[in-house]
């Protein structure tokens, strides 16, 4: 059942890959859509009957995949309850995404190309949460990411379609360089790159560790023995014993979280990925792919929980993320991206939960997330389709009486997202707020400070988008406000559903993913060190404490509505006022010129260097063109030895001759 | 096994197409036309035969199998001595392989003196098998440097503008490092009293001698890698040689040179390949990151290509000198990879190039609108060079730099780089060449892939994805011989007393 879950999108992406043109866009899309239906239906009944069962890990091996050496690697399917969450989650966007995208992208004249690469995007997204092996999970890791770079430039005539595709593609190389080097980190500390291995050879860690930590003067020799104060591995000039050596392998792997999931420094791919169609933005770089990283971290845990400082640094680079997005998210005028913001921002929440040892939470918002971000951004769709593909949030408003069900839809999904008593996100995200206070890293208490400002922050972008787009005057041309209609059923569906996700999906999962049942659910997926008691210790917190999120919630929404509803001219003197802030946010903390400086236009320079004076006037100059320049030069002057005058000849015979008598009379012949 | 001597049939089968062509008279269409055939039905026979090596190959035997041995010079001395292992008998696959295609794309675009080029070809092929099968060190040189006359020829003859410049810089700069190797080889014969490559492989080398021999080897090596510094004639060949002449000049003629490493310098001189091992992975990522920030300017499609090579042969150099199973095992695998991939790149070049007649980058654009399947087959080829899991190019580079990472992190770290850095070059020019709007007028009625072409272009798609999905058929086949040689090479160096290195390398 496992291998038709995973292997039905890869069937469906040769079929309308393949044969495309020959079936016809109707049948591609009808038959694309079935074989996701098929999937997500078997992925909810694993999800119960296994879910919920008594089932263990299971392992499907497919095919040898490479074997050198030490080396093995196959392409096998794990199934267990992290890989379950995710099929659910992965498939059920996926499919609401392909039904949605019928009649989203009903005039495009290329829709089986369309569907192909949803469907790869899918069948990408399974391999890397089904993976068995750090190898398979980086096939799948690269696979999403060429599918991500095929969507994003899916209108390839569009120039920055195609910036964006490529920016996309090698910002998030940027971030494999580091999980491909800390895949061969963790080969080289475990001898392997199979999950089972790796988790055992962690474990034995953790017991010489911890031993260690417990009791360090007595067990100090036994330590020894065991081999943890060895030198196990040389990084970059390092000799490193077993703790360093994890740090580093940790980190490294979340390099390439970071780049897959947008964190800051790595995130300026996410908002120009929205150049690519809306049910993309949807699909991938808010449910799925971009949660990839965090997928990754709960896989790891094992390892992670080995390295307090790594996680400290997770949970540092997560709060900050989620601060630093939910600032941009305020100003930004184009609607998708303040919901990329609002995306980049909530993936800083999970890694700041999965920095403080709060890897349930982190799951679970990931869970929680994918529901009401798909539909924020479906939503938003439906929206830029009602209005003549507009995206500017300037040129809407008032739009609440034409399209009154999406209007319904992006409240539902705007309260989740804030955080409204008993939607979804209540749940998740102030679990996390809790963790990040119940926490233990040095960076714990500054995560939850970060947390909860952006909670407020949050609150306000969401609601000023509402206000901005669905109240007020309308500020849209008139034909093309005449033209606004509500989408087609085939839309509003796949709304309805997320929708429900949204509101239920937080007060349903709650007690299996972070509350009492979460032993029994998770079943060891998710592995926390004996020294972690964070789930335990969140549920214990002031009661202040864990109503502050609600609060700031609350306080971001009368702000947005003096702002947006009863003085919509604050907003404007305000940016006058503070015009440097204001440039400063607008232009998302000036990230982009800072890379193109430091990195890209470096990089052509250096590069037109190397070629030119390096190869062409070093290398080339001193060589081959340096030889026959010289040999020109030597025959130019020897040429000029053969004057044709018999005379020279004769005397330079002559003084030959002379020369060869002096030498034998001289003794040089004896 | 058979007595057929298989190695010696496949050798010189090319050569009777060759013969077979002599006798045609080149001078109407007709005549052309048959030349033309003959010399694809050649080769096709001669890789359908081929095969039966791989057929016959016993992948659980590391030593020398299919091995024909003939008195040839000298009494007790030079010996005509053919034979195939695991690290050798999938290159002699790849060349046969290569052929039929090369001869194939060469049918419209090469219009003048047909004949001449048919032979030229043919003969190639005959002296780049025979490097691959010969076990006696002269016959290795004869086939070595034999190779490098038809190729002066191809480029020169039938090459673009600045042919000659390019071809005299293609053998000056090979002339001169297999002049050293001669050298070398005789003062192996002094040493050793053999040219026989099975018997040198058992010979213990002095150390301080190893040390020369090695160097003498790899200045040869070196430049028919090509190694950074010592590069330049390649972009310069590529760019004025036909669109054959690329794809053989990057699919297998720079695999001499992997072939080389791995034949002599590793198993005959290990003591040294130790000690210049550290040498080897410097220049190596020198040449990752220098070409690849090379190729990110280039403004001729086929000069970034070229770049590009340089810059993948240095994951293959690294791997070698990593010498352990992963690193050996991934740089045969890179070479096979990249026989395929470049080929295929350099081919999707010449399809553009025969519509056009121009490699400048920025006289392209949009052409994704005309050609769709041009830019499917384009895209594979484009994302199995920058190594995407899934296509072949990334399991040699993954095997590689795990290699080195075991040996020295830092070399890894540079490498590694080079995955960004390839992604760089390869989608700009993608971005460049085929997305946008098509707008320059010439490209208007720019035609899609004929069936020749796609002929040529979809079995090395179908190749490049199975062996990225599936590449065990080639770890099959070269297990055992690398292991034998990591082995050996362990074992050379604890003899040695070099016990700190050894440790490092065992794994």
């Amino acid at each position: 059942m496992y291998t038709i879950i995973v292997l039905l999108p890869l069937a469906g992406f040769l079929i309308a890959g393949l044969f495309g043109k020959q079936l016809g866009a109707k049948a591609c899309e009808y038959t694309l859509c079935s074989f996701m239906v098929v999937a997500a239906v078997l992925s909810w009944i694993a999800f119960i009957s296994f879910g919920f069962g008594e089932g263990e890990t299971l392992r499907v091996p497919l095919l040898q995949w490479i074997q050198s050496g030490g080396l093995d690697v196959s392409w096998s399917l794990r199934i267990d309850r992290l890989t379950l969450v995710m099929l659910v989650v992965v498939n059920t966007v996926s499919t609401l995404v392909h039904i949605y995208s019928i009649g989203y992208m009903h005039h495009d004249p290329h829709r089986p190309r369309f569907f192909a690469y949803l469907s790869l995007f899918t069948f990408a997204m399974l391999m890397l949460v089904t993976s068995n092996n750090l190898v398979q999970m980086f096939f799948g890791w690269e696979g999403v990411g060429l599918a991500s770079y095929l969507l994003i430039g899916f209108w390839y005539q569009k120039p920055s379609a195609n910036a964006a595709a490529m920016k996309a593609f090698i910002v998030n190389r940027v971030g494999d360089f580091g999980f491909a080097l800390g895949i061969f980190g963790i080969f080289v500390l475990f001898g392997s790159v199979n999950f089972d291995t790796i988790f055992a050879g962690a474990a034995d860690v953790a017991a010489t560790l911890g031993g260690g930590a417990a009791h360090s003067a007595a067990e100090a020799g036994a330590q020894a023995a065991h081999g943890a104060g060895d030198i196990v591995m040389t990084f970059a000039g390092y000799a490193l014993t077993m703790g360093g050596a994890v740090t580093v392998v940790c980190l490294l792997l979340f390099m390439g979280a970071m780049g897959k999931s947008a964190q800051l420094g790595l995130h300026t791919w996410l908002p120009d990925a929205m150049e690519g169609p809306t049910p993309v933005s949807a699909l991938i770089h808010a449910a799925t792919m971009v949660t990839a990283g965090v997928f990754m971290l709960a896989r790891m845990s094992p390892v992670f929980e080995l390295s307090s400082t790594a996680l400290t640094f997770v949970t540092f680079i997560g709060a900050t993320t989620a601060f630093f997005a939910a600032t941009v998210g305020l100003v930004q005028n184009d609607i998708k991206r303040v919901i990329a913001y609002s995306t980049c921002s909530q993936l800083g929440y999970m890694f700041t939960a999965l920095g403080v040892g709060a890897y349930g939470p982190a799951i679970f918002h990931l869970f929680t997330h994918a529901f009401f971000k798909a539909l924020l951004f479906l939503g938003a769709g439906s929206v830029i389709h009602a209005v003549s593909d507009e995206q500017d949030m300037r040129r809407m408003g008032g739009l609440r009486k034409h399209i009154p069900i999406t209007y319904w839809m992006m409240v539902i999904g705007s309260l989740a997202l804030t955080g409204f008593p008993f939607t979804a996100g209540y749940y998740s995200k102030d679990a996390i707020i809790e963790a990040a206070y119940a926490g233990h890293n040095s960076f714990a208490l500054y995560g939850w400070g970060m947390t909860v400002i952006a909670a407020a922050l949050t609150s306000f972008y969401s609601w000023r988008l509402l206000f901005m787009t669905f109240h007020g005057k309308p500020r849209a041309a008139a034909d093309v406000m005449h033209h606004v209609h509500e989408s087609p059923a085939v839309m509003l569906v796949p709304l309805f559903v997320l929708a429900a996700g949204a509101l239920f999906a937080g007060i349903v999962f709650e007690h299996a993913f972070i509350g009492e049942g979460y032993e029994h659910f998770w079943h060891a997926a998710l592995y926390t060190g004996t020294n972690n008691h964070v789930l335990h210790d969140m549920h214990a917190i002031p009661f202040l404490v864990s109503f502050l999120p609600t609060l700031m919630m609350v306080g971001g929404f009368l702000v947005a509505y003096v702002m947006y509803i009863s003085r919509p001219s604050l907003p404007k003197d305000l940016a006058t006022r503070n015009r440097g802030l204001y440039l400063f946010l607008l232009n998302k903390w000036y990230f982009d010129e800072l890379y193109d400086f430091l990195f890209v236009q470096p990089a052509k320079r250096i590069g037109r260097t190397l070629w030119k004076t390096g190869d062409g006037k070093i290398i080339d100059g001193l060589g081959p063109d340096g030889v026959s320049a010289r040999v020109l030069d030597v025959t130019g002057r020897v040429v000029r030895l053969q004057s044709g005058y018999l005379y020279h000849y004769a005397f330079a015979m002559l003084i030959g001759v002379a020369a060869l008598v002096t030498w034998g009379m001289l003794g040089g012949a004896n | 096994m058979t007595d057929w001597p298989i190695l010696s049939t496949v050798t010189f089968l090319p050569l009777v197409g060759a013969l077979l062509i002599l006798f045609i008279k080149d001078d109407n269409e007709l005549a052309r036309r048959n030349v033309r055939n003959v010399a694809l039905l050649t080769t096709v026979f001669t890789f359908i035969v081929s095969l039966w090596i791989w057929i016959d190959f016993d992948p659980s035997n590391p030593g020398f199998q299919m091995v024909e041995k003939v008195r040839w010079l000298g009494d007790d001395g030079i010996t005509y001595h053919m034979g195939v292992d695991g690290i050798s008998m999938l290159f002699v696959i790849l060349t046969t392989f290569l052929m039929p295609i090369c001869i194939l794309a060469s049918f419209e675009s090469v219009k003048t003196r047909v004949k001449d080029y048919m032979i030229a070809f043919l003969v190639l092929e005959t002296l780049v098998i025979g490097v691959f099968c010969s076990l006696d060190l002269v016959l290795f040189y004869i086939f070595f440097e034999g190779g490098l006359i038809p190729m002066f020829l191809i480029i020169g003859v039938w090459g673009g503008k600045r042919r000659i410049y390019a071809s005299y810089k293609f053998f000056l700069y090979t002339f001169l490092g297999s002049v050293l190797m001669l050298i070398a080889m005789m003062a192996m014969y002094w040493n050793a009293g053999t040219t026989s490559i099975p018997e040198l492989l058992q010979h213990p080398f002095p150390a301080e001698m190893q040390t020369w021999l090695w160097l003498a080897f790899f200045a040869s090596f070196a430049v028919k890698m090509p190694m950074w510094p010592v590069h330049t004639w390649l972009p310069d060949a590529h760019v004025e040689a036909p669109t054959a002449g690329s794809v053989i000049l990057a699919g297998i003629l720079l695999k001499l040179g992997g072939y080389g490493f791995l034949r002599f310098s590793l198993p005959m001189f290990p003591i040294a390949s130790a000690d210049f091992a550290p040498f080897v992975f410097t220049l190596s990522v020198v040449a990752i990151i220098y070409t690849s920030l090379v190729a990110l300017m280039q403004e001729d499609i086929k000069k970034l290509i070229a770049y590009s090579s340089v810059a993948h042969m240095g994951f293959v150099t690294m791997g070698i000198f990593a010498a352990n199973q992963q690193g050996v095992e991934g740089a045969i695998f890179q070479m096979l990879s990249h026989g395929l991939v470049s080929g295929a790149l350099f081919l999707c070049v010449g399809v553009v190039y025969d519509r056009m007649h121009t490699r400048e980058i920025a006289a392209y654009g949009g052409l994704v609108n005309r050609m769709p399947h041009y830019a499917v087959v384009m895209l594979i080829f484009t994302m199995a060079n920058v190594g995407l899991p899934g296509t072949s190019g990334f399991v040699g580079e993954f095997l590689t730099m795990l290699a080195v990472y075991k040996v020295n992190t830092w070399v890894a770290i540079f490498a590694a780089t080079g995955v960004i850095l390839s992604a760089a070059y390869a989608l700009w020019l993608y971005r460049r060449v085929i997305f946008g709007a098509l707008e320059k007028e010439s490209l208007r009625s720019i035609l899609d892939l004929s069936g020749r072409e796609k002929l040529l272009l979809y079995p090395l798609v179908v190749l490049v994805i199975f062996f990225g999905v599936y590449p065990m058929p080639v770890f099959h086949v070269t297990a055992a011989s690398v292991e034998h040689l990591v082995t050996s090479y362990t074992a050379a160096l604890e003899a040695n007393g070099a016990h700190t290195v050894a440790a490092a390398l065992a794994q």
